[in-house]
This record gives structure tokens, C-alpha cells and sequence, in this order.
């Protein structure tokens, strides 16, 4: 069975609190908050005003840009407010507000249960509509897809890579969508398959979902080219580069995008979202997110419309838990805790939410450098992030440029197996940020 | 004896001829340097803090010996009294500057402005400032993790434990501009010292609208425009909702300290004010009253939800 071939730790899973819960609709919130900036590139530009009404899955702001998306509103009823609002990390970023008044569809959205198989539309059409529905990769990155979909001149896919792994401990939200929604999965694999000209596309599942592997290539042995590849369980297997290494034993260049091996990788929620969007015009409105922790009451998989707050999300699973240290949005490994909960709503980012037990939820305290060599094992992109973090801490950015700080994925690996408990993510995360700094203003300077 | 005077005499000729090659060397690939170089650096204080913008002292004495006027070229740590005598040297002109002192803009002490979160991660300004908003609900306000305390090469900037703010000692600072850059928020500005070291000062730099500032901290500056509009020589500015004094117009008559409603404008180094002006003043309220009055209207948000 296989695996990447560098680096990797092995996290506990801890994910039968929320594994095989079937996915259940979150109530309609009664104000909704929708971001502008749900992906990576220019935040989207409002296009209703104050006091316009809006139906669910009309377009409320606009893709400013190439690398940018379209935001649909979630609910339906009047915008109050065009405003910035402080998010998750306690900065300011825009939003749209609005007071839900029922739930109203665009007539256009096809709501039935029922599997529509059959789709003749051309590729150009077909990535018109993603962009359209504003789709972005529900992975974590939110980079929008229809950019994946459009490869640079000269640069052929050969292989679409369908990302199953869900290596992050805690989350079983693809794993759930996959059992119950498997079929439209391959659909979505059809349509983007169709879209990139390509005949052949590989689900990577890693074997510690043995009912999702089993399923999933039940419905694949009648799809010509579509393959499920079991995976050892190792973290982070779900991380682009690390997935593409190990279903095609390929690796990705320093710097390059998948592309450059003729790899497309997309995350099996996204690939649903397509199928949505391109066989029942249904833009990406709502995601299915984990929500979990050792002593929460009601853990499960929620499907949750963005914008919803993500106070009632909790109240909805059964309100934050006592002895609870810390609320992470997303896994434990790659997550961000939650400064402020009154603040944030639900978006197309918010994968997952975890709660901390107080014991949990306290890093240990660092000691001293042993010079054990633990990280520079366990890093999946081949650094070396003890010297990477001494160099940040001495602000050598020119140096840490040269010893490829920027390859990191942020997936936290050297500090979850550092015996000293060092903080060499956050140093290294630093550093990464004035390097990028450094390298756009380089870049800036030559135009 | 014939040993003793072979062995000298070869030695004396290859010295002699090893000699000669190097003169020779030193003569072709001779560097020319100017003196003067070396005098203006035996001037500079040699603290290599890098305060002037260039490398090092040595770099700063190049840099003043091949410019043709002194102006932009100023060493921060030795202020007016060494660039005179650079000049001397030189037989330059030395530029006319005031004395300046790092300010901590940012007055949002633990009791103004209460924790709503606990960081847990490295405590490094620049590291919280690029994860999230920082600890108490302010995003502008100072982090108190001590990067410019760390940055300081005089030991000018320590952390006070009761407010969790930096603290300039006056008699150290050399204005050197090293905190200024390491402060990741911007919060420190070189400011002029001040005829006996007495200055105003805005403590604040958050730029959202009054209502959201005054929910996240008591000694900010809400941006209502009394001090603009009291100020006689039009040295305040509001912009962005927050004022600022523009050290080269105030003329330190403390008008707008008096009707600052949040206090968050500062008299620096002034002896205290005494309870009843001796002279009529149009200011109508003395300063402290008008910052309890409003001390009370914010209690409700002091019990804020502390959030996980």
C-alpha cells in the first residue's frame, strides 16, 4: 500500500466521535454574515445594495479578478448592511449582512433528490458555471477551482487526482460525504474529468475508511478510468504535493504548482459542489463541516449554509462543552483557535470545528534545542525546520529564502514531534511571511 | 664561521628580495583612502546600531566624507553635538535637528482594556500580530510580548508588569528608530523631545469608528474632533478616527488635553496642574474630571464574555 515518500508523522485519529454520523441540515440562522474574502486571491465585490432582496443562490458579490471567486447568498431576505466585521483572527475583513426572511430559491436550482447522470455540456461551459457558483477548493486552501481547471499555455493535465485522505485528525466530514453522497462524487469526477480533457482520475482514500474505500470503488468499477487507490494512514497525505507523490509516485517542484506533472487535485466535497452546481445550478451556498471534541454532546457532521453563526452551529450540536480549553475552525494540526466565537459565521474555509479539553489545549512548555534531528524526519517537504526556525528567530529572511522556508505547507508536523516542544511552526511561519514579503516586493520592483 | 656567513647572507638577500616584491605589490594594487574617513569615525559614538540607515558607523563616516552637504545624514544616538563636529572636520555645515524620543502610541493598559483571549503560542509581537487581533479585542493596539524591548540595543525600552505596555526610559533612549521598526503594530514614533522634555502626545492609534474603540478600550481615542477643533495652531489632525498631534505646530499649551473626553491625549513631563487656574482659561473643565465622567459611562462593557 501506498504512501509519500518523505516525511510524515502519525497523530492519534481520534475520529469515532463524529465517524459514520449522518449528515444533518443545520437550522436556517436568522441573520446571516457572509464573507467577501471565502478564498484566496482579491475578496469579491458586492453587487446588491442596502435593502435589496435576495433569493437563495443569487449572486451577491462579484469575482474581482482571475484568482478570486463569486459569493452567493446562502439565505434568502433583505441585505441590512454592507460592513466589515471582525472575523476569526480579531481582524476586520468585509461582509455582506443580511436578515433571513424564509427560504426562498432561485426557480432555476433544481432541488429534488434525484441523480441527474447526464451532462453534455462543453468544457468551456462547464468551467463558466463553476466559476460562476463560486466553487473553491473545500480542502482548506479555498483556492477557486475554475483557475485549476484552466492550465497555463503549454502545460497539459494527464491525471485528476481526487483527494479522499482527510488525514487531519478529528474530521470526518469527506469521509461521510463520500459514503452518502459517493455517486455524485463520481459524477463530479465526470464533469471535471470532461472539463480538463482527460481520461483518467485516481481517489486517494487512506485505508483507516475501509467502508468509504469499498463504496467508492464499488461506483467507480463502472466509470471507465476512475481508480481508488487505498493509502496508508499518514499525516499530511491530504496535503496537495504529498498526495500527488503518493497515487503517482510524482513529485512536484520546488515552487511549481501540480500542474507542472500534469496533476489536477481536488477534494471530493469540491468535486460534489461541481456536481451541484453544474447538473442542478445549485452555486456553493453550504458545506458539510465536523463538529466534535472528546466531550461534546451532540458530535456529527452538519451540513451548515455559510453565513450562519457559529454560535448557533454549537448551540444546534449541543453548546460548548464544559472544561472546554480551546475551539480550533478546522483540524487539530492545520486549525486556527478561535479568538473571538460572537464574531465568526460559517464559511466555505470552515472545514471543521473542534473543542479542547482544558487539559488538551495548553502547549507544553519549550526546552532547549537536542539537536535530535525529529523534525527534519518528519517533514513532508524535506527542510530542515530546526535551523529554519533559528534563522527566523535571528531574522535571517535572505538565508531562509535560500533553505526554501516558502516549499513549507504549514502542516505542523515538526512541532507536533519535537520531544522539546519547540515552537518551530510559529517561527517558521513568521519567516515565511516576510520571505513572501520580501520575494513580491522583489517581484514588484522588476516591473 | 663560512656556515654562519652563507646562511646569513642568503637570508639577508631573499629578505631583501622579498622585500622589494612587496613594496612593489603594495605600491600597484595600493587602495586610496581618505583620511578623513577614519577621523569621522573616531568622532561617531561606534554603537553600530544602524539608527542612521546605513551599515554601521564606518559606513555613515564614507558616507559623510563623499557627500558634499551633511543634510539626511545624521547619527540619531549622537545627536546635534557629534554631527557639529563631523561637520568641523568635514568643513561642513552640520544639518540643524531637534533631539527626539521613541513614544509608545498606545495606551490600552490591562485595566482599559481587558483580555478576551489567552495566547498560548511564542511570545513574539511579530508571530501574535501574524496569527490574529492579539489578546485584549483591540487589533491596534500594543501586543506587550516585548519585540522592541528585545530590539533596543540601550536598554531603553523595558515592559511595565502593571500596565503590560513598554516603557521609554527618557535618560537612554537615543532615538535610534530600531523599536520603531520592530514594532509590528506601528506604534512607536520618534518624537521630538520637547523644551524640557514636555510634549503631547496621542496614545492611540486605532483607526475604527468611536463606538468600536470605546467597546475595546477605555483610553482610546475615538476620533470626535474636540482637540482639532480647540487647538489654536491648528497642529491636530483627525483622520481615520484617530487624532494626531503634529509635533512640529503644537505649541504645548495643553488646550486639548483638557477636553480630550477619553483621555487619550497625554502632557508629558509637565508639573502637575493645579486644582484652580490662577488665570481664567477658556478650557472649561480640568482634564481629570472629564476622563472619570466618562470612566463611568463605559463600566457596562467592562463585564465582557470572556471567550474560550
Amino acid at each position: 500500500m501506498s504512501t509519500f515518500r518523505i516525511g510524515g508523522v502519525h497523530p492519534q485519529e481520534n475520529k469515532e466521535f463524529s465517524a459514520h454520523k449522518p449528515i444533518v441540515d443545520c437550522p436556517l440562522p436568522k441573520k446571516a454574515t457572509i464573507l467577501l474574502a471565502q478564498h484566496i486571491g482579491a475578496p469579491a465585490v458586492p453587487v446588491v445594495e442596502k435593502g435589496d432582496k435576495v433569493l437563495v443562490g443569487q449572486l451577491i458579490a462579484k469575482a474581482n479578478g482571475f484568482v478570486s471567486s463569486n459569493v452567493c447568498s446562502p439565505v434568502s431576505g433583505t441585505v441590512t448592511k454592507i460592513d466589515s466585521i471582525v472575523d476569526a483572527t480579531g481582524f476586520r475583513a468585509p461582509a455582506i449582512m443580511i436578515d433571513v426572511e424564509g427560504d426562498e430559491w432561485l426557480p432555476e436550482i433544481d432541488r429534488t433528490p434525484d441523480i441527474k447522470r447526464d451532462c453534455t455540456l462543453e468544457p468551456k461551459e462547464i468551467v463558466d458555471k463553476i466559476a460562476a457558483a463560486g466553487i473553491v477548493g473545500l480542502g482548506g486552501a479555498c483556492f477557486p477551482t475554475q483557475v485549476k481547471l484552466l492550465p497555463p499555455p503549454g502545460k497539459k493535465a494527464e491525471v485528476l487526482i481526487v483527494n479522499g485522505v482527510e488525514c487531519e485528525p478529528y474530521l470526518t466530514n469527506d469521509h461521510q460525504l463520500m459514503l452518502e453522497h459517493g455517486e455524485e462524487i463520481m459524477i463530479g469526477i465526470q464533469i471535471v474529468m470532461k472539463a480538463l480533457g482527460i481520461s483518467r482520475a485516481i481517489i486517494g482514500i487512506e485505508k483507516n475508511k475501509p467502508d468509504a474505500i469499498k463504496h467508492m470503488q464499488e461506483l467507480a468499477s463502472r466509470v471507465l478510468g476512475v481508480e481508488v487507490k487505498p493509502l496508508k494512514v499518514k499525516y499530511p497525505q491530504g496535503g496537495e504535493k504529498q498526495l500527488i507523490d503518493a497515487c503517482i509516485r510524482r513529485q512536484v517542484p520546488s515552487g511549481a504548482l501540480p500542474i507542472e506533472v500534469g496533476a489536477v487535485v481536488d477534494n471530493v466535497a469540491t468535486l460534489y459542489a461541481v456536481y451541484e452546481a453544474v447538473q442542478k445550478n445549485k452555486p456553493l451556498i453550504d458545506r458539510v463541516m465536523t463538529v466534535t471534541g472528546k466531550h461534546m454532546e451532540k458530535p456529527g457532521n452538519y451540513r451548515v449554509r455559510f453565513g450562519t453563526p457559529i454560535t448557533e452551529i454549537i448551540d444546534f450540536a449541543g453548546g460548548i462543552p464544559d472544561h472546554s480549553g480551546r475551539i480550533i475552525a478546522g483540524g487539530p494540526m492545520m486549525g486556527r483557535a478561535i479568538s473571538n466565537l460572537a464574531a465568526m459565521p460559517a464559511n466555505k474555509r470552515l472545514s471543521a470545528l473542534l473543542f479542547m479539553p482544558e487539559n488538551e489545549s495548553r502547549r507544553h512548555e519549550p526546552s532547549n534545542c537536542i539537536r535530535c534531528a525529529k523534525c527534519v524526519d518528519a517533514c513532508p517537504m524535506g527542510l530542515e525546520p530546526y535551523l529554519l526556525a533559528q534563522l527566523s528567530a535571528r531574522q535571517d529572511w535572505d538565508t531562509m529564502e535560500k533553505h526554501d522556508v516558502m516549499d513549507c505547507i504549514d502542516c505542523g508536523s515538526c512541532l507536533f514531534t519535537c520531544p522539546s516542544h519547540r515552537p518551530l511552526l510559529d517561527y517558521i511561519r513568521l519567516g515565511k511571511g516576510k520571505v513572501g514579503a520580501n520575494i513580491r516586493a522583489r517581484q514588484a520592483a522588476k516591473k | 664561521m663560512n656556515l654562519i656567513l652563507i646562511s646569513l647572507a642568503v637570508l639577508g638577500v631573499t629578505g631583501l628580495v622579498a622585500a622589494v616584491l612587496l613594496y612593489l605589490i603594495a605600491q600597484k594594487f595600493k587602495v586610496e583612502e581618505d583620511p578623513r574617513i577614519d577621523e569621522v569615525q573616531e568622532a561617531l559614538p561606534g554603537a553600530n546600531c544602524g539608527g542612521c540607515g546605513f551599515a554601521g558607523c564606518r559606513a555613515l563616516a564614507e558616507a559623510c566624507v563623499k557627500a558634499d552637504s551633511l543634510d539626511g545624514l545624521f547619527c540619531p544616538v549622537g545627536g546635534a553635538p557629534t554631527m557639529t563636529k563631523v561637520g568641523e572636520i568635514l568643513g561642513l555645515a552640520a544639518p540643524v535637528t531637534e533631539p527626539k524620543v521613541a513614544v509608545v502610541r498606545c495606551n490600552g493598559t490591562c485595566a482599559a482594556r481587558p483580555k478576551t483571549s489567552e495566547y498560548n503560542g511564542e511570545r513574539h509581537c511579530d508571530i501574535m500580530h501574524s496569527l490574529y487581533g492579539g489578546e485584549a479585542d483591540c487589533r491596534f493596539g500594543c501586543l506587550g510580548c516585548g519585540d522592541c524591548t528585545r530590539a533596543c540595543q540601550f536598554g531603553a525600552l523595558s515592559i511595565n508588569t502593571e500596565t503590560g505596555l513598554p516603557v521609554v526610559d527618557e535618560e537612554k533612549c537615543t532615538a535610534c528608530g530600531k523599536c520603531v521598526q520592530a514594532c509590528p503594530r506601528r506604534l512607536i514614533e520618534l518624537r521630538k523631545k520637547g523644551p524640557k522634555n514636555r510634549r503631547m502626545v496621542v496614545l492611540c492609534r486605532n483607526e475604527d469608528k468611536g463606538a468600536i474603540t470605546r467597546k475595546v478600550c477605555q483610553n482610546g481615542c475615538i476620533g470626535c474632533g474636540k482637540c482639532a477643533k480647540e487647538c489654536p495652531f491648528d497642529a491636530i489632525v483627525v483622520e481615520n478616527n484617530v487624532a494626531y498631534i503634529d509635533f512640529e505646530k503644537c505649541r504645548l499649551c495643553r488646550k486639548c488635553e483638557a477636553v480630550c473626553p477619553t483621555g487619550a491625549i497625554h502632557a508629558v513631563n509637565f508639573p502637575p496642574r493645579p486644582q484652580k487656574p490662577a488665570e481664567p482659561k477658556p478650557a472649561p473643565a480640568p482634564a481629570p474630571v472629564a476622563a472619570q465622567a466618562d470612566a463611568k459611562a463605559v463600566e457596562p462593557n467592562v463585564e465582557k464574555e470572556v471567550k474560550a
